[in-house]
């Protein structure tokens, strides 16, 4: 099994930090793992994306130009990787401040309404982890329990109290997913 | 099993150089290494293992205080990228000179000039062929994960002290800021005084009355004298070109087409080699540990089977003249690069092999 996935959306929306636990928890279930940020001039204009692959096997390049799931949280993101799903792969998308919606018959499409329900909630801090449990609904790639540990790894011991918040946030996001049909 | 972290490329080189025992770290930020820096810092090894970490006020101050050090014997080291290492060319050509252990960590961003911070392999040249003045090489090192970036530290020192020659880490941006699982050696302690008198008696330590002066230095204006300084040197290399080569390997025994690639291009290379595999394409990789000593004969013994080599750099061309002088004209060899900071696609350097070995 290996899953490369792309995460990306504007600086702020958690998602380096999404890449990062969704990493460590493959860690902490044995599998092998890269997490390649954006850096440098690429991040300048707001956006950050990530490159996470998780596999059973020795990961070859960190860096692609296809992937498995595209995790898009914004249209700039929309605009440069909808086309880099690879054919029968996974997009999943906020559509909060989406004008031009995926389009794509060859690719399954999920959309996640992470923000408006975060923000309904309280709960914007941990929006991130909302889309992550709608892309861990449909790829099971890590179990609740190695979650928990990557969550622990991954944050700061003085932010550990915010771990069952987190926890909430990811079976929210479970809970959230729509199915799109592109006629 | 030593600690497993995820970790950056660039911490696990900080982290590796606190567990190896390394004296002192000397450095100037730039980007993409200033990681090492912030690390050593935020982690105090001078509290954990008495390990000095400062910044100094200019490149060319790091790698003279690197000097000084190595001169004492201490595990010293330095990091920097692309401008920042050609300034410190000067003090690693008189490193070589005078015989010491250092290890410098180049993280190679796209050139020349400032060029920009995104990775590139432009340095080939200057860190295999010399960099600085004179007939001098350094042990160069190139990793391709977040384990040997942690490996090669331990490695480069070991490498630095055997041999008393500076050892260059020749990474980039890309393995320098990926995360990957990695797999800590425990502490090894630092050298006490009594240690290091032991284990380097060319060191500068003080005078005791028993023996004479040491002199460290890079000068002899006899010319005689400097030809013995020569060929002591060559000597050395020759021995390290007979010990120390590292390579690896990958899906090379049934191919019949080759890739030769080193750091961050090797790992693009292993992609594409498992995509042009499912296409029906045998290929293989080679891919140099050690860029000095460069793996001549291994690679003309691999090279030679196939029908076509490809030799994929972040470069304009400079590991294939390497390649070349290795395996000679038997077998067409091409090169497939990307420059000033543009990573190559898995998918590119498959079309390149499509389009300029098998096609070509």
């Amino acid at each position: 099994m290996t899953e490369e996935i792309i995460i990306a959306g504007f600086g702020g929306q958690g998602v380096l930090s999404m890449g990062k636990i969704l990493a460590y928890s493959g860690v902490m279930q044995n599998k092998e793992v890269s997490w390649m940020p954006s850096y440098g001039p690429e991040m300048r204009g707001g956006t950050a994306n990530v490159t996470v692959i998780i596999s059973d096997e020795r990961i070859s390049s960190p860096i692609l130009n296809s992937f498995d799931t595209a995790i898009i949280l914004n249209q700039q993101s929309m605009d440069k990787f909808e086309k880099s799903v690879k054919p029968g792969g996974l997009l999943i998308y906020d559509p909060n401040g989406i004008t031009r919606h995926p389009n794509r018959k060859d690719i399954n499409i999920y959309s996640i309404e992470a923000a408006d329900e975060a923000g309904r909630l309280g709960l914007s801090k941990v929006f991130n982890m909302i889309v992550l449990g709608g892309f861990l609904k449909l790829k099971p790639l890590v179990s609740p329990e190695y979650l928990h540990k990557g969550l622990e790894k991954s944050l700061p011991e003085r932010h550990h109290k915010l771990i069952p918040e987190n926890e909430k946030a990811v079976e929210i996001g479970m809970k959230l997913l729509k199915a799109v049909q592109v006629i | 099993m030593g600690e497993l972290k995820l970790m950056k490329g660039n911490e696990a080189i900080a982290e590796a150089a606190i567990r190896a025992g390394c004296d002192g770290y000397f450095g100037y930020p730039i980007t993409p290494q200033s990681e090492v820096m912030e690390y050593l810092m935020a982690q105090k090894p001078f509290e954990r293992t008495g390990m000095v970490v400062l910044q100094a006020e200019s490149e060319v101050a790091s790698i003279n205080m690197v000097y000084g050090g190595a001169g004492t014997g201490k595990k010293v080291m330095t990091s920097s990228s692309s401008p920042g290492i050609s300034l410190m060319q000067e003090g690693i050509s008189y490193m070589a000179g005078a015989e010491l252990p250092a290890l410098i960590v180049n993280a190679v961003r796209g050139g020349p000039g400032l060029g920009t911070i995104q990775p590139s392999q432009a340095d080939y040249f200057q860190a295999v062929k010399g960099g600085g003045h004179g007939d001098y090489k350094l042990i160069v090192l190139a990793p391709a994960s977040v384990q040997e970036m942690c490996d090669h530290v331990k490695l480069g020192f070991d490498l630095a002290f055997k041999y008393r020659t500076p050892v260059m880490i020749l990474s980039d941006g890309a393995i320098g800021q990926m995360m990957e699982k990695v797999v800590f050696f425990d502490q090894i302690p630092r050298r006490t005084d009594e240690e290091l008198m032991k284990e380097c008696p060319w060191a500068a330590v003080g005078k005791p009355k028993n023996r004479e002066h040491i002199r460290i230095t890079s000068l002899d204006l006899d010319p005689a004298g400097q030809e013995r300084v020569n060929l002591k040197l060559q000597a050395k290399y020759k021995t390290i070109e007979e010990n120390e080569i590292l390579y690896e390997e990958i899906q090379c025994k049934d191919a019949e087409y080759l890739f030769v690639a080193f750091g961050l291009s090797a790992r693009i290379c292993q992609k594409a080699t498992d995509l042009a595999r499912a296409k029906g394409i045998k290929v293989g990789l080679f891919r140099p540990i050690t860029l000095f000593p460069f793996p001549i004969q291994q690679i003309a013994a691999t090279g030679n089977r196939m029908k076509g080599v490809l030799v994929v750099e972040m470069n304009a061309g400079q590991m294939i003249e390497d390649v070349k002088l290795s395996m000679g004209s038997k077998v067409k060899i091409e090169h497939f690069g990307r420059f000033g900071g543009i990573i190559p696609s898995p998918d590119e350097v498959v079309n390149a092999l499509e389009q300029k070995i098998i096609g070509g």
